[in-house]
């Protein structure tokens, strides 16, 4: 009986260890952010784009409006993929995209507008990238779907044809 | 009245110091403890990543405002989730995590008793 012991619970600590590397095989190294989760947007203050004035975030967003924040750079090159899909989505006028230029230099930016377009109806400024951070975001470019104040969905990375699509559904 | 202002600076100076010097090393901790959720593998303190340095940014706004460290952790959990917190909360992802130790220390102190202590009865 005595012998019994030492053997067999070798054998459930192996076998719990075993357990353990195995369920560790499966799960993904790569970590993806929780993206559907509706969660209230911050409220912040900032700096209007173009006159440089203060702006509250409350003024910014509506209820019962879609929106559409994206958080763009002009050094930020998937940014530029991205723009001609921004420009598309900006053609009916149904979602109001709501720029965030992040930690960017004006005189870039404003070039950056003039040769691609505008498809902002406003833009604040995020000089030191503290408000991307109150809204959870990891980086440029990254798009927020809004709906009475609260983020929808949320899109890392650039926007492309079939997320445009998707969104398109959302505002009917 | 020079030497008077020069005494003055000084202590200013030094003052000033060790009050930066006592935040800074609560900063360092807390950034320590945060994963860098675009380099990872790397603190938030190891960082120079744009999303890296903006966190450092809020981490010390946060201290001036008067947040301890908890809810500082707490403030980014909510915003990014668990994962960007290096010490991880018991909860249903991290159970084993927590419970494994205290399971093969029973285990191992039962085979010892078993093995040893009985045996030289």
């Amino acid at each position: 009986m005595k012998n019994k012991i030492l053997p067999f619970s070798i054998t459930i600590i192996f076998g719990i260890i075993f357990f353990i590397f195995y369920k560790g095989l499966e799960d993904s190294k790569i970590y993806i952010p929780d993206i559907n989760t509706k969660k209230e947007i911050p409220v912040f203050k900032t700096k209007d784009f173009f006159s440089g004035k203060n702006v509250k975030s409350t003024s910014i967003f509506e209820l019962n409006k879609i929106y559409l924040l994206n958080i763009w750079s002009s050094w930020c090159v998937p940014c530029r993929q991205e723009h001609p899909f921004l420009m598309n989505l900006n053609l009916d006028n149904k979602v109001n995209i709501i720029g965030m230029n992040y930690k960017d230099n004006l005189k870039n930016a404003e070039n950056f507008l003039k040769d691609l377009g505008n498809p902002y109806k406003e833009i604040f400024i995020d000089l030191d990238g503290t408000i991307a951070i109150e809204w959870g975001a990891y980086g440029v470019p990254e798009s927020f779907l809004i709906y009475n104040n609260e983020i929808i969905k949320k899109y890392i990375g650039p926007l492309n044809q079939e997320l445009v699509d998707e969104i398109n559904l959302f505002k009917k | 009245m020079k030497f008077l202002s020069f005494v003055l600076i000084v202590i200013s100076l030094f003052s000033f110091s060790t009050v930066s010097a006592e935040e800074n090393d609560k900063k360092n901790k807390i950034t320590k403890n945060l994963r860098c959720l675009i380099c990872q593998g790397q603190s938030v303190y190891d960082s120079d990543s744009e999303f890296a340095n903006s966190l450092k940014i809020v981490v010390d706004k946060k201290l001036q405002e008067g947040l301890s460290e908890d809810q500082i952790y707490e403030y980014f959990r909510i915003k990014y989730g668990e994962w960007i917190l290096y010490d991880p909360g018991l909860n249903k992802n991290t159970y084993i995590l927590w419970l494994l130790p205290i399971l093969i220390f029973l285990i191992g102190g039962a085979i010892i008793y078993k093995s040893f202590i009985i045996k030289n009865k």
